[in-house]
C-alpha cells in the first residue's frame, strides 16, 4: 500500500471525474501531437521536394500557383510559355544557370499527373531505374514508384492517358497512341513517386490529334500544333513552335545577379520566374496561421483541463477532510499529504498525456488515408518526434503539479484537531 | 504511563480550559466524563497530540509529547497511540484490510498481513476483510475502527465517544472487546464519554465539569 497505490485508488473512487479529466487532458495533448506531426510531414515534404530548384519559369500568373503545380504538382499550371521565349534559359552555356529541367504538363492516368520533361528530372529528384529502362522514343513512360504501386501498371504495360488531372472517364485520349512502360523508378519518398516521366514530344503528340478544341481545364494543357513530328535527336530549344509549362532552374552558385535574375524576367519578359524558397515561406506564413489558432484552441483544452483536475482536486478534498486528518493521525507527516496530493495530479497529467499520445499518433494515421488521397503524397501516424513529444510531456507533467498545488497545500494545512472534533 | 502535569488549553476567543492533573498506569482502565462541552475532545486531543497545549504538558511512556515538533508528534502518535473517534472515519477508497495495512505503514512499521487477519478475527469481522468500509453497519465500522486502532500495538488507547451511536447491545458488546483487547495487549485504555452506560464498569474516573 504505498502512497502511489493510494493516489490511484482515490483516482478511481471518483471515476467519472477520472473520466473527464483523462478526456480533456487527452483532447489537448492530442491535438498538439497531431500539429506537430502533420506540420512536420508536410514541411518535410514541402522542403525534400524543393529538390534544390532555385526558379520555376512559367506562365504570368500567380507565383506560389506556379512553384506548387511545377515543384508539388498539388495546383493546376499557370499556362504554357512557347519555347522560342525559354530558349535562352534552355540553352547549354548560360552564365548563371546550372541544369534548366522542362515540364510540359496536362495528362495524367488515373489521376497520378504524366510529365513531359528531360531525363535531368531524375537527377534533380535524386531518382533512378528500379527496373527497365529511361524513356527514349515518344510514348515510352516511367512509373514513379507509387504510381507503379497504386495503379498495378507493369514493365511493357499500354495505357492510354486522360486529360487535365481528374480522373474521367469522358476525357481519356483514346484516340491517341497508348503509352509504353518502359522503366519504373526506385523509391524515393518525393513526389517523383507519384509521377509518370516521359519526354514532352509524347505529350505533344498526345494532342497533336486534338487541333484547337477546347476540353475542360484546357488552360492546363499544353497546346500542340497539327502535324509537328518529333524528332529524337533535335535538342528541345530547338522545337520553337512548341510549348511547355515551365522550367525548373538550378543556378551554379547563388550571386546577386541570380538573386536579381527573376525580376527581370518578371519585369521585361512575358514569362514569369518565381523564387520556390520564398513561396513556401509565404505559403507557410498563410497556412501557419490556420495552425496557429488550432495550437490556441489546443492550449486553451490543455489550461480548461488543468482547471479541471485542480476543480476535481478541490472538491474531493474538501470531501477527504476526515480521510486526511485521520492519515495524520495515523502517523503521515504533511508533508506526505502534500506528496498524496501532488501525485493524484501527476497522475491524472500523465495517463492524460498517455492518451494523448495515442489520440495524436492514432488520429495521423487515421488522417492519412485522407490527405495521401488529396495530396498524393505519403503520411504516416507512426511518425515520433522524441524532442517535441517529451516536451509536450514535461509540459503536461507541469500542468498537473501546478493544478494539483493548491489542493496540496490545502491538505497540508489541515487542522486535524478541528477537523476529527466536528461531527 | 500517562500523566498530564498543570493542563491547559484556549481556543481563539474563549476563556481557558484547566485540567485537574491525573496519572495512568500502565494497563489501567479510566473513564473521562463530563456533559458535553466540557471538554472532553479537547482533552483525548490534547492526550494524543493532535492539539498543543497552552501550557503544560503530557507525559506519555516517558516522553513530553508536548514539547514535539509537528512531524515528530505524528509519528510518535503513529507508533504508541490508538484512537478510536466518535464516528469512525476510513479512507473510504481502499478496503477494510486496506485501511488496516496504512494505519502500520503510515507509522512505520512493516505490513503484517496475518496480523491484521489474526485482529479482526479475534473482534468477530474477518468476513468483512475486502469489502469497503461505507457498506459495513455502524457496529462493524466501531470494530474496524477498534481493529485499526489495535492494529500497531499501541501502549496506550483513547476512545472518545465509542459507544455514543450504539445500541445497548453493540455497546456492551464494543466495550467489551475494548476492554478485552487492551487487556490482552496490556495497554493502557481511557475512553472519553458521556454515555452513563459506562460508569458503572471502569472505576477509575476523571470528572471533568
Amino acid at each position: 500500500m504505498n502512497i502511489l497505490t493510494l493516489s490511484w485508488k482515490n483516482l478511481k473512487n471518483k471515476p467519472l471525474n477520472l473520466l473527464l479529466n483523462l478526456v480533456l487532458f487527452a483532447l489537448g495533448a492530442g491535438l498538439i501531437i497531431l500539429l506537430l506531426l502533420l506540420n512536420h510531414q508536410l514541411d518535410d515534404q514541402l522542403r525534400r521536394n524543393q529538390a534544390g530548384v532555385n526558379m520555376v519559369i512559367g506562365a504570368k500568373g500567380s507565383p506560389l500557383q506556379l512553384v506548387l503545380s511545377s515543384l508539388y504538382h498539388i495546383d493546376s499550371p499557370t499556362g504554357n510559355i512557347p519555347i522560342a521565349k525559354a530558349k535562352p534559359f534552355m540553352r547549354p552555356g548560360h552564365p548563371l544557370i546550372k541544369t534548366a529541367v522542362p515540364l510540359a504538363l496536362g495528362d495524367s492516368y488515373e489521376g497520378f499527373r504524366i510529365v513531359g520533361t528531360s531525363p535531368d528530372m531524375l537527377a534533380l529528384y535524386h531518382a533512378s531505374i528500379a527496373q527497365g529502362q529511361p524513356w527514349q522514343h515518344p510514348f515510352e513512360v516511367v512509373l514513379g514508384s507509387g504510381v507503379a504501386r497504386s495503379t498495378g501498371l507493369k514493365l511493357g504495360s499500354r495505357f492510354h492517358s486522360s486529360h487535365g488531372f481528374v480522373l474521367d472517364d469522358n476525357l481519356v485520349h483514346e484516340d491517341a497512341d497508348a503509352f509504353l512502360v518502359t522503366g519504373i523508378l526506385k523509391q524515393t519518398g518525393s513526389v517523383i513517386d507519384q509521377l509518370l516521366l516521359t519526354s514532352p514530344q509524347s505529350v505533344w503528340e498526345v494532342h497533336g490529334d486534338h487541333g484547337t478544341e477546347t476540353a475542360p481545364h484546357d488552360s492546363t494543357a499544353v497546346t500542340h500544333h497539327e502535324g509537328a513530328e518529333a524528332e529524337p535527336e533535335k535538342p528541345l530549344y530547338e522545337y520553337e513552335d512548341k510549348e511547355i509549362t515551365s522550367l525548373l532552374i538550378q543556378f551554379k552558385n547563388i550571386n546577386a545577379q541570380t538573386l536579381s535574375l527573376p525580376r527581370n524576367i518578371n519585369e521585361n519578359t512575358d514569362l514569369m520566374a518565381a523564387n520556390p524558397a520564398f513561396e513556401l515561406d509565404r505559403l507557410f506564413s498563410l497556412v501557419g496561421s490556420g495552425e496557429k489558432t488550432l495550437r490556441a484552441i489546443a492550449v486553451i483544452i490543455l489550461i480548461v483541463s488543468a482547471l479541471s483536475i485542480f476543480i476535481s482536486l478541490y472538491a474531493s478534498l474538501k470531501e477527504r477532510r476526515y480521510e486526511l486528518a485521520l492519515m495524520r493521525v495515523m502517523g503521515a507527516s504533511p508533508d506526505k499529504l502534500t506528496g498524496l496530493v501532488m501525485l493524484e495530479g501527476l497522475l491524472l497529467a500523465a495517463m492524460g498525456c498517455v492518451f494523448g499520445f495515442m489520440l495524436g499518433h492514432i488520429g495521423m494515421e487515421l488522417l492519412s488515408g485522407y490527405l495521401e488521397k488529396t495530396y498524393r503524397y505519403p503520411f504516416t501516424g507512426w511518425l515520433f518526434l522524441p524532442g517535441p513529444e517529451l516536451q509536450l510531456l514535461g509540459g503536461g507533467l507541469l500542468i498537473g503539479l501546478i493544478a494539483a498545488f493548491i489542493p496540496s497545500l490545502q491538505a497540508r494545512l489541515t487542522d486535524i484537531s478541528e477537523t476529527l472534533a466536528e461531527n | 504511563m500517562l500523566s498530564t502535569n498543570a493542563l491547559s488549553f484556549a481556543y481563539p476567543g474563549q476563556p481557558e480550559l484547566n485540567f485537574a492533573d491525573f496519572e495512568c498506569r500502565q494497563g489501567e482502565h479510566w473513564l473521562v466524563l463530563g456533559q458535553s462541552g466540557s471538554g472532553k475532545t479537547t482533552l483525548l486531543h490534547l492526550l494524543a497530540g493532535m492539539l498543543t497545549p497552552t501550557s503544560g504538558s503530557v507525559i506519555l511512556a516517558g516522553t513530553n509529547i508536548s514539547r514535539l515538533s509537528g512531524k515528530a508528534v505524528d509519528k510518535f502518535r503513529g507508533g504508541h497511540i490508538g484512537i478510536i473517534f466518535q464516528r469512525s472515519h476510513f479512507i473510504k477508497s481502499l478496503s477494510v484490510e486496506e485501511n488496516l495495512l496504512l494505519a502500520q505503514q503510515l507509522a512505520g512499521f512493516p505490513i503484517d498481513r496475518s496480523k491484521v487477519s489474526g485482529l479482526l478475527e479475534r473482534l468477530n469481522i474477518v468476513h468483512k476483510l475486502k469489502s469497503r468500509p461505507d457498506r459495513l453497519s455502524v457496529g462493524e465500522q466501531q470494530r474496524v475502527a477498534i481493529a485499526r486502532s489495535l492494529v500497531n500495538t499501541p501502549k496506550i488507547i483513547l476512545a472518545d465517544e465509542p459507544t455514543s451511536a450504539l445500541d445497548d447491545l453493540n455497546c456492551e458488546y464494543v466495550t467489551q472487546l475494548l476492554e478485552q483487547q487492551a487487556m490482552e495487549m496490556n495497554a493502557t485504555l481511557l475512553i472519553v464519554t458521556h454515555d452513563g452506560r459506562l460508569r458503572n464498569r471502569i472505576s477509575n474516573q476523571i470528572h471533568l465539569n
